[in-house]
């Protein structure tokens, strides 16, 4: 379904994407910003239910519950630390 | 198996994607970032529930226990863990997603289900890159948890990691080249080795170095996520870890230019909690120690405040009583800066989340590039369990480890007050000539017990 050049087209746009968008981030920002990229990769969560899914030895299916397990925790303790830490910053004139 | 429920998933995946890229973007400012985080955790929960409805698929009790699993420790984990711990924390969870991606490769290698390969090949580097930042990771948590107390080095380190990762891409190019399925034992091998090379890559590097690791594993674990996204067909898994990917190195040059040291010297010079054997600089004259009043009395009169912290702000907790002395200090009408090195700390921007925890506002809070000039009219500079990043050694000695490191002018303010645990030389075990010099006063003791003194003092003045 994606392969061949379609593939390295989204692969060097995404690359170009992750660049850019951080180029400019103030360095107050870099712990947040690392963490929530941390937070974005843990989309393996959906890649480890796919390969769980498709499991059938019993050595799969151990292999693809590890991965899920670990795919979990990184996505759900990727958003609550990020959340965490962003809820703190606050400027000093006057507070949302 | 229907079309709708086909075009139902890759819809959501599209807006998951776009929904990274938005947040990440939002993430890019203070006043933003909240939302970013909070619109990038949408797109994740979109994701995750659609792909229940993938058609083909079973195991779906266990799976549902491995996510409540996963995700119930990480939450209450995250929850639960101090500021001053974030560090390791976000080296576990990042870990914890490359060792998903290893998971994935080796599913689908043993299952030796038919891929191109272009796609085979994908996976086994993705695997690869996955493990070792898996075992990485888990050794930098170790490390920054004081739970691996030394760092491990031994002649040809180098030498030995360069043939453990010859063997791996050996054993992966086996695999590969023989197509899918079979050779089992070759797949158990390529995983021990990946992992094995992941923890003697990571055990020599000094926790000086720490912010610079953690980031480039976090690029890593991008990376190995977008490469299994090619094995397994999924877009979404393609963009969000490539931009990762590339974010996280475009991260991790900033944290290797900041120490002036190339990416590949921090991975193989060893250096970062021990001082290179040559430049042993001899630093003369005497550190002059000085009581907390006295600083309290120098301070509170003055007009121009900078704080510097370091570490060892940290290690003491002490970002919640130096918040106090700044605003006792602003009520007196001192102007009162915080100046942030951009390494400060074990992990990028680690200073900033500890004094954002404090309640400091951000724009009190200066960056290196914006504050050096500005330390010429400070009064006084107080540095607070920082060492490396204000050693005036960087600017002279060229023998020095740290020479060339681009370093917080705090040795030109007028007065200079260091907190300081003890005499001895800092992580690093470079001597501090910033510690001599004349204008130059250290008050030693522990950071959150000697702030509090100062903050009792500026207010009885």
């Amino acid at each position: 379904m994606i392969d061949g050049f379609i593939a390295l087209y989204i692969f060097m746009l995404a690359a170009f994407t992750g660049y850019e968008v951080i180029s400019r981030v103030p360095v107050i920002l870099h712990t947040p910003l690392m963490s929530g990229s941390n937070f974005v990769h843990g989309i393996v969560l959906v890649g480890a239910m796919v390969a769980m899914g498709r499991a059938s030895t019993p050595l799969e299916i151990g292999i693809a519950f590890v991965g899920v397990v670990l795919a979990a925790g990184n996505a759900v303790g990727g958003y609550v630390v990020t959340e965490r830490m962003l809820e703190m910053f606050k400027s000093s004139k006057g507070k949302k | 198996m229907s079309i709708g429920a086909d075009t139902l998933i890759q819809a959501s995946y599209f807006v998951a994607a776009g929904l990274f890229i938005f947040g990440l973007k939002r993430m890019s400012s203070p006043v933003t970032a909240r939302g970013g985080i909070v619109w990038a955790g949408v797109g994740m929960l979109v994701a995750t529930l659609i792909t229940f409805l993938k058609p083909e698929m079973h195991n779906y009790v266990l799976m549902t226990v491995a996510i409540a699993v996963g995700g119930i420790v990480a939450w209450v984990s995250g929850k639960r863990v101090a500021m001053a711990d974030m560090p390791q924390m976000i080296a576990l969870y990042n870990g914890m997603g490359g060792g998903a991606a290893g998971a994935i490769a080796a599913v689908e290698l043993f299952a030796g289900e038919a891929h191109g390969v272009a796609q085979l090949a994908l996976g086994v580097l993705g695997g690869i890159i996955g493990s070792v930042s898996f075992a990485g990771s888990l050794i930098a948590f170790g490390k920054l948890q004081g739970l691996i107390k030394r760092s491990f080095r031994f002649r040809g380190q180098n030498f030995v990691n360069l043939i453990l990762l010859a063997v791996t891409a050996l054993v992966g190019a086996i695999l590969v080249v023989h197509g899918s399925g079979g050779l089992p034992g070759h797949v158990v091998a390529l995983f021990a080795l990946a992992l094995v090379l992941g923890i003697t890559m990571t055990l020599p590097i000094g926790g000086a170095d720490m912010p610079v690791v953690i980031s480039l594993y976090n690029a890593l674990t991008g990376l190995a996520v977008a490469f299994e996204g090619f094995v397994l067909d999924n877009a979404a898994m393609i963009i969000a870890g490539t931009v990762v990917g590339s974010a996280g190195t475009l991260l991790t040059q900033l944290m290797a230019k900041a120490m002036n040291r190339s990416l590949a010297n921090v991975l193989f010079s060893g250096f970062g909690d021990t001082a290179a054997a040559t430049g042993s600089t001899e630093v003369k004259g005497a550190m002059k120690p000085i009581d907390a009043a006295d600083v309290a009395v120098m301070m509170g009169y003055s007009e121009k405040v900078i704080v510097v912290p370091g570490y060892g702000m940290a290690v003491a907790q002490a970002q919640h009583k130096v918040w106090e002395l700044a605003q006792a200090l602003i009520g007196r009408g001192v102007a009162v800066k915080f100046a942030i090195h951009p390494v400060a700390g074990r992990m990028p921007g680690h200073m900033n989340v500890l004094l954002a925890e404090a309640g400091v506002p951000y724009d009190i809070i200066y960056d290196q590039e914006e504050i050096n000039a500005e330390f010429e009219t400070a009064d006084v500079a107080l540095v607070i369990g920082a060492n490396d990043v204000v050693n005036p050694v960087a600017r002279t000695d060229k023998s020095s480890p740290i020479y060339g490191m681009p370093i917080l002018n705090a040795d030109k303010a007028k007065n200079v007050i260091v907190i300081k645990r003890g005499q001895g030389a800092g992580f690093s075990g470079i001597e501090n000539a910033l510690f001599y010099l004349d204008n130059t006063r250290m008050l030693y003791g522990d950071g959150q017990a000697k702030v509090a003194e100062l903050v009792q003092a500026v207010k009885t003045l």
